[in-house]
């Protein structure tokens, strides 16, 4: 049953609000094969009304207008803009529908139920309402999301605040700056950058690129960016390198080594669970049991087991038996004298880490 | 300036016609609850678009709708049959979204995932071409045979590493649901031992034996509500305070630190929350054996006299 409209002579012409002028505009610019001048759509569209011949009247309808076309194409809806036949001495604007209507996606149930999981996934407040909203559409378009719908496990996508002028200036191929900040390091410096493409690696994220200051490809993570990314030149400035591996690229820069080393080690009964853990093997031995532990860095290997001081005795390779002896001596020294004087010791090089060490306890 | 609230409503007036087109005869309440709005709001909606159409704006220029006690029915799109397509944000929080849970391992229906992705992409068309590429540590056994466990909704025997005392532990959990944060996998369950919610690292679950009996969180377990930071360390964790050199800067990156003073040009102070000493000895002992402890003092003496002990247990004698 069709309501009674109510009767359209009286109220027609009048916009009540600007979202209604706006509905009204994208409809009728969607109409539309001419492109329409801003004076043409002043006459058809409700809410535009004034008078032309009055120059303050006019200035207000022009101010008007481009707020609205702002505000469409923020939403996204692509206007288009140029003349209809050589006489139009003004552009005017027309939605083309193919560049308007999202496509068909037919979606079977699994992967709507699939995409309505993923939509919930960020916790970044603006990606997680551009999923919302991108979902939003994917239901207008008839695809049914069942919101209880579970895959067993839960990722939970956070990013750093870089993330999004990062991907949008990988979009726009433009390049970037920013200032950046190692631990190592004092005070941030202020790098240069193409960004080739953001890379979550591991549970990190980074950003690949062409370094203009160092002339070289190069990774950042995206935690140690500090403060704000700001653009630099125009975009369409570069072109990333075809069939570029950002993966591969930070998996170089980050990945383990490979473990070719065997360090055998005794590990009093009852003690060491760590250590434990990791090894080949563990049998008894006469003063303790005995086990053996692959590595590829001696030194990260011997500060490891350096961690649980008297309960783990390195016994081979010297190599690795060597490093923890000299650990030991060191900290005994360092400590003596700090137990002794309360004075800062004298700093000491840097050591590589361990990815194996002792990390936060959760549960 | 357009107002966040006119472009939400003029986005989702957009969307309202394609979804009501979709569904004919949806009941109005039905259709209020899947978008998220009031059914006020909702009928607040209708009304608007009821007066907007074609230019002309006659009765047969006008948006068009047809009602039946509750339930809705479009009969005049005006044009606006379609929803607009993906902003680029919008393909790429859900594109990157969908890679993660392709990547996730252990994740089921792995291959509606993989499909639901191609499709997107190929409908977003150079949009989708998100320049992210997402992953994350290989596939894990042990992590898809806890999923099945959660699945089946049953208790669990595990044998777990504690880091933080460096034991294993044997108690019986009853899982809520699996997690993967910042790269790592993590069972949420309730402990029986513990009394309480616990996340427990995949990696750490040494063993598992599944029980014969019902998964049975008590009503008090509650899932955590994660942000950030998956450790979060409470204040009435012993405070250990460090002297570290530039080379073990590094702790500040990884681990959650409280404060970091710089005292000179070389050193500073780095104060984290530890969860057990015997876990800070085991942390400051294999440091940089330049790294000194400034507070606890007990903490000092244990690092002093286990590296007495430890030289001991080589048969070496201190420089």
């Amino acid at each position: 049953m069709t309501r009674a409209r109510p009767d359209t002579a009286s109220f027609v012409r009048v916009s009540r609000t600007r979202t209604e002028r706006l509905v009204n505009l994208v409809i009728c610019l969607l109409s539309t094969r001419r492109f329409l001048t801003a004076s043409q759509i002043a006459l058809t569209v409700p809410g535009y009304e004034h008078d032309p011949g009055d120059p303050r009247d006019h200035e207000a309808f022009q101010r008007k207008f481009e707020r609205d076309k702002a505000e469409l194409r923020e939403l996204g809806v692509p206007l288009e803009t140029g003349t209809s036949s050589v006489l139009d001495a003004e552009p005017g604007y027309r939605i083309a529908r193919r560049d308007y209507a999202l496509p068909d996606i037919p979606l079977e149930p699994d992967e709507a139920a699939a995409v309505g999981i993923a939509a919930r996934l960020w916790r970044h407040a603006g990606l997680a309402a551009a999923a919302s909203s991108g979902l939003a559409k994917l239901r207008a378009a008839g695809v049914d999301v069942d919101p209880d719908a579970t895959l067993g496990v839960e990722p939970v996508v956070t990013v750093d605040a870089a993330f999004e002028p990062l991907t949008a200036a990988v979009r726009h191929r433009v390049a970037v700056t920013f200032d950046y900040r190692t631990p190592e390091d004092d005070a941030a410096a202020t790098r240069r950058l193409q960004p080739w493409g953001v890379v979550c690696w591991r549970g990190r994220w980074y950003v690949v690129g062409h370094d203009l200051d160092r002339g070289a490809e190069r990774c950042f993570r995206l935690s140690r960016i500090v403060g704000t990314v700001r653009r630099l030149g125009r975009p369409g400035a570069f072109a990333p390198p075809e069939n570029v591996d950002l993966i591969r690229y930070v998996a170089n820069w980050s990945g383990p080594a490979e473990r070719t080393g065997r360090a055998t080690v005794r590990i009093r009964p009852g003690r060491g669970a760590g250590v434990r853990r990791w090894a080949e093997q563990v049998r008894s031995g006469e003063d303790g049991d005995v086990a053996v532990l692959r590595y590829s860095d001696p030194e990260g290997l011997a500060s490891w087991l350096v961690g649980y001081g008297a309960d783990v005795v390195v016994l081979d390779p010297p190599e690795v038996r060597d490093a923890a002896v000299a650990r030991l001596r060191r900290i005994v020294a360092v400590h003596d004298e700090a137990s002794r004087r309360q004075v800062p010791p004298p700093a000491g090089p840097a050591e590589p880490r361990h990815d194996g060490a002792a990390k936060a306890g959760v549960a | 300036m357009a107002t966040a609230a006119s472009a939400d409503r003029l986005g989702r007036l957009l969307n309202l016609v394609p979804y009501l087109l979709a569904r004919p005869g949806i009941r109005v309440a039905e259709a209020a609850a899947d978008l998220g709005v009031t059914e006020r709001q909702l009928r607040e909606d209708l009304e608007l678009l009821w007066v907007c159409g074609l230019p002309g704006y006659g009765p047969g220029d006008l948006i068009d709708m047809a009602f039946d006690g509750d339930r809705v029915t479009i009969t005049y799109d005006a044009g606006i049959d379609r929803p607009l397509k993906l902003t680029p944000d919008e393909a790429l929080a859900l594109v990157v979204a969908l890679r993660m849970l392709a990547e996730t391992p252990g994740m089921g229906q792995r291959d509606a995932i993989e499909r639901a992705l191609a499709k997107i992409e190929s409908s977003a068309g150079e949009l989708a071409d998100a320049p992210v590429a997402v992953r994350l540590p290989g596939n894990d056994d042990r992590l898809a045979t806890i999923r099945g466990a959660v699945e089946r909704h049953r208790a669990l025997r595990i044998t777990y590493y504690t880091a933080s005392r460096d034991v294993l532990t044997e108690r019986v959990v009853d899982p809520m649901r699996v997690l993967v944060a910042a790269g790592r996998a993590y069972l949420e369950a309730w402990c029986r031992r513990a009394e309480a919610v616990r996340l427990f690292r995949v990696d750490r679950i040494d063993g598992l034996i599944e029980l014969d009996e019902p998964a049975a969180p008590p009503p008090q377990a509650q899932p955590s509500q994660l942000s950030e930071a998956v450790f979060t360390p409470t204040p009435e964790l012993p405070l250990v305070t460090l002297r570290v050199g530039r080379g073990s800067r590094w702790i500040t990156e990884y681990y959650p630190c409280e404060e970091i003073i710089a005292e000179s040009t070389e050193h500073w102070l780095v104060s984290l929350r530890a969860a057990d000493l015997g876990w800070a000895r085991r942390l400051v002992l294999g440091l940089d054996p330049e790294v000194t402890v400034v507070a606890p003092a007990e903490l000092a003496e244990a690092v002093r006299g286990e590296a007495h002990a430890a030289l001991a247990a080589y048969g070496a004698d201190p420089d």
